[in-house]
């Protein structure tokens, strides 16, 4: 892994006002930030705290949808919702990796995300209950992202930017996807569509509240956007999504639940009904319908994970270098870690085998995890 | 595979039947996992795995429905039998059990796959021999997978021995099976389609062995291997996996999904 030097890399700059001007003459000139270059530390916390949160929401994200895998209605839509699902595992597994160009690892980023202080996308909050939910999802969340995640493919950092263009071709095959599924439904029997209507229903306000807080309530939004990490206003981003998704849902006869809903002539756009942003908040503070379960979820899968104090022998016997230590932030060295707990066993894989076995899983494709990875570094 | 004689379209269709069942419930049990591994990479790779099993079952249905003849697709051959016609092998339906158990009996699946993908390659039924040859590639990335799992996990901590060690004594039993031969089998055999599953044992065993090996694991014997599910008499897990399975196409039948 060529991040593995960064991880706990001294990020200590002196800011004073020439170097933050420097900087900012750099953003402004749409040059790229690659992780060796000096940056203020502010601008790597915002990064630091997005894409990690970005890559929560692709690792949550696989449980709504894993949830009917299962259950699928036929083979050909089994088959593409697993290779839907595996491929936002391969989102996060991606952006963990751009994050931890800034010197964080993703062991670190997954501790906050189980400790409630990293946040993730709350649509994933709630409960996907039917097939339809699953058409739904596609369509409008897989839509909703790629509305946030174009403009972050000319993001100021290098490696988030060039993760984003990569992410969007299979966001936007995913949500061509989605619409097609609902497009099935809507086209078929009473019940089928009545199925639609109801995905609709319950994921249309949901999804608006993908983009975040209006303007005026947004923390992080100035800054961002001085630093050309963010390029549109959270409600500018909504407002194109309610303009691109409205026509789809009424070319294929589903009704949009919101009466205020209409569009505008003069301003060339729609107009939609109040957010419920106490709903919103709700949810972000952990007290959506399924936010207990999704973070229970990820701590079960974790702790199978976590903690193994041995590597397999093998790897020194043939001569092969034993995994190339990673930096670790915290103090103390893993390989006198105690004994594991009962239950979580696993040799984690850098430090199982050769680190290239991180990526073994995806070695047959061309664009898995082995592409994701080179995708990162800055080209030529 | 020369001197064939021909094989009845009833033949050919259970011997294609047991194929598809096994990977389609096989990667079932697999797909169960997603989002739930251990570690972010196997989040990817037991997918990856449990969609080569899926378009494997996919390719056999579709020819399965063909041999036989009576107008099914591959969804209704998959999604719209009863339980006792389901003519899987055993330990393709076993519960997942911890990862450990997962990877060995997706290790000793391929392990048993390879050899016959390999000698389907140049079966007399040509299109048996064209998805075979997909195939044959998939399951050697399987049995690399697995294998190093069970290398890693069988000679890694105390814990994961040990649970390799369970995992190795829990699906003993399930090992036989794949390799009995029936009246079936010798009929597809004889046609030059497919090896009589009997003859696989020793391929099986050249695989397995180094593994256990490498791993530290010895070969549990068992006095009385489990039977049954070419037959369709299955163990009480399939039933579940099935009301699982089967639920949207059982709940509202006939629809275009
Ligand atoms: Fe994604
Ligand atoms: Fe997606």
């Amino acid at each position: 892994m060529y991040s593995q030097g960064l991880i706990g890399a001294k990020t200590d700059t002196t800011e004073d006002e020439a170097f933050l001007a420097a900087f900012q003459a750099r953003v402004d000139a749409e040059e790229k930030i690659e992780p060796n270059d000096p940056m203020p530390e502010g601008y790597r916390k915002t990064l630091v705290r997005q894409i990690g949160q970005h890559a929560h929401s692709e690792i949550v994200g696989m449980l709504p949808e894993g949830n009917w895998i299962t259950r699928a209605p036929s083979l050909r839509r089994k088959a593409a919702l697993l290779a839907k699902v595996q491929d936002e595992g391969g989102h996060g597994l991606y952006l963990y990796s751009a994050a931890e160009t800034l010197g964080v690892s993703r062991e670190e980023m997954t501790e906050e995300l189980l400790s409630g202080k990293a946040k993730y996308s709350s649509i994933f909050n709630y409960p996907t209950q039917t097939w339809a939910d699953i058409g739904a999802i596609g369509w409008l969340v897989d839509g909703a992202a790629i509305m946030n995640q174009i403009p972050l493919c000319r993001c100021s950092y290098g490696p988030y930017a060039r993760a984003m263009i990569r992410v969007c071709k299979e966001e936007s095959f995913h949500q061509r996807q989605g619409y097609e599924i609902m497009m099935t439904l809507a086209r078929g029997t009473p019940e089928q569509k009545e199925m639609a209507q109801d995905a609709l229903n319950r994921w249309w306000w949901p999804s608006l509240m993908m983009f975040g807080p209006s303007d005026g309530d947004s923390q992080h939004s100035d800054q961002s956007m001085k630093w050309k990490i963010k390029r549109f206003t959270n409600d500018e981003l909504r407002q194109k999504f309610v303009d691109a998704t409205v026509p789809q849902g009424e070319f294929i006869g589903l009704t949009f639940p919101d009466p205020d809903l209409k569009w505008n002539d003069e301003k060339g756009s729609y107009d939609f009904g109040p957010i419920d942003w106490d709903e919103f908040w709700r949810v972000v503070k952990g007290h959506g319908p399924m936010n207990r379960e999704r973070i229970e979820a990820r701590r079960k899968a974790g702790m199978m994970a976590h903690g193994c104090a041995r590597r397999h022998s093998r790897m020194r016997k043939n001569g092969k270098p034993a995994a190339k230590r990673r930096k670790w932030r915290r103090s103390e060295p893993h390989d006198e870690e105690p004994d594991p707990p009962l239950g979580s066993f696993y040799p984690p894989a850098q430090r199982a085998g050769p680190q290239a076995l991180r990526f073994c899983s995806c070695r047959r494709r061309g664009d898995g995890a082995s592409g994701r990875a080179r995708c990162l570094y800055a080209p030529g | 595979m020369a001197a064939a004689s021909p094989v009845s379209g009833e033949m050919l269709t259970a011997f294609l039947l047991r194929l598809a069942d096994d990977h389609l419930i096989l990667g079932h049990r697999l797909s169960e996992w997603c989002g739930h591994a251990p570690m972010l990479e196997e989040d990817l790779a037991m997918p990856n795995m449990a969609l080569d099993l899926i378009g494997q079952a996919r390719s056999l249905y579709q020819y399965a429905g063909e041999a036989e003849g009576k107008g099914r697709d591959e969804d209704q051959l998959a999604y719209v039998r009863r339980e006792r016609e389901y003519v899987n092998c055993l330990m393709a339906e076993r519960q997942n059990g911890d990862f450990a158990h997962t990877m060995l009996r997706q290790f000793y699946f391929a392990a048993f796959m390879q050899p016959l993908w390999q000698a389907i390659m140049s079966s007399t039924d040509a299109r048996l021999a064209g998805i075979a040859a997909k195939a044959e590639k998939e399951v050697a990335y399987h049995i690399r997978h697995a294998g190093e799992w069970v290398v890693r996990l069988g000679d890694g901590t105390e814990e994961s021995t040990r649970r390799m060690k369970a995992a190795v004594e829990a699906l003993a039993p399930y090992v036989d099976e794949l390799f009995e031969s029936d009246e079936v089998s010798r009929a597809v055999a004889e046609a030059g389609i497919a090896p009589d599953p009997s003859t696989l044992r020793p391929a099986f065993d050249a695989i397995v062995g180094p593994v256990f090996a490498e791993a530290g694991l010895d070969w549990v014997e068992t006095p009385y291997g489990q039977t049954g599910g070419r037959q369709g008499r299955h163990g009480e897990a399939l039933g579940f996996l099935l009301a699982e399975l089967q639920y949207m196409q059982r709940t509202y039948p006939g629809m275009t999904w």
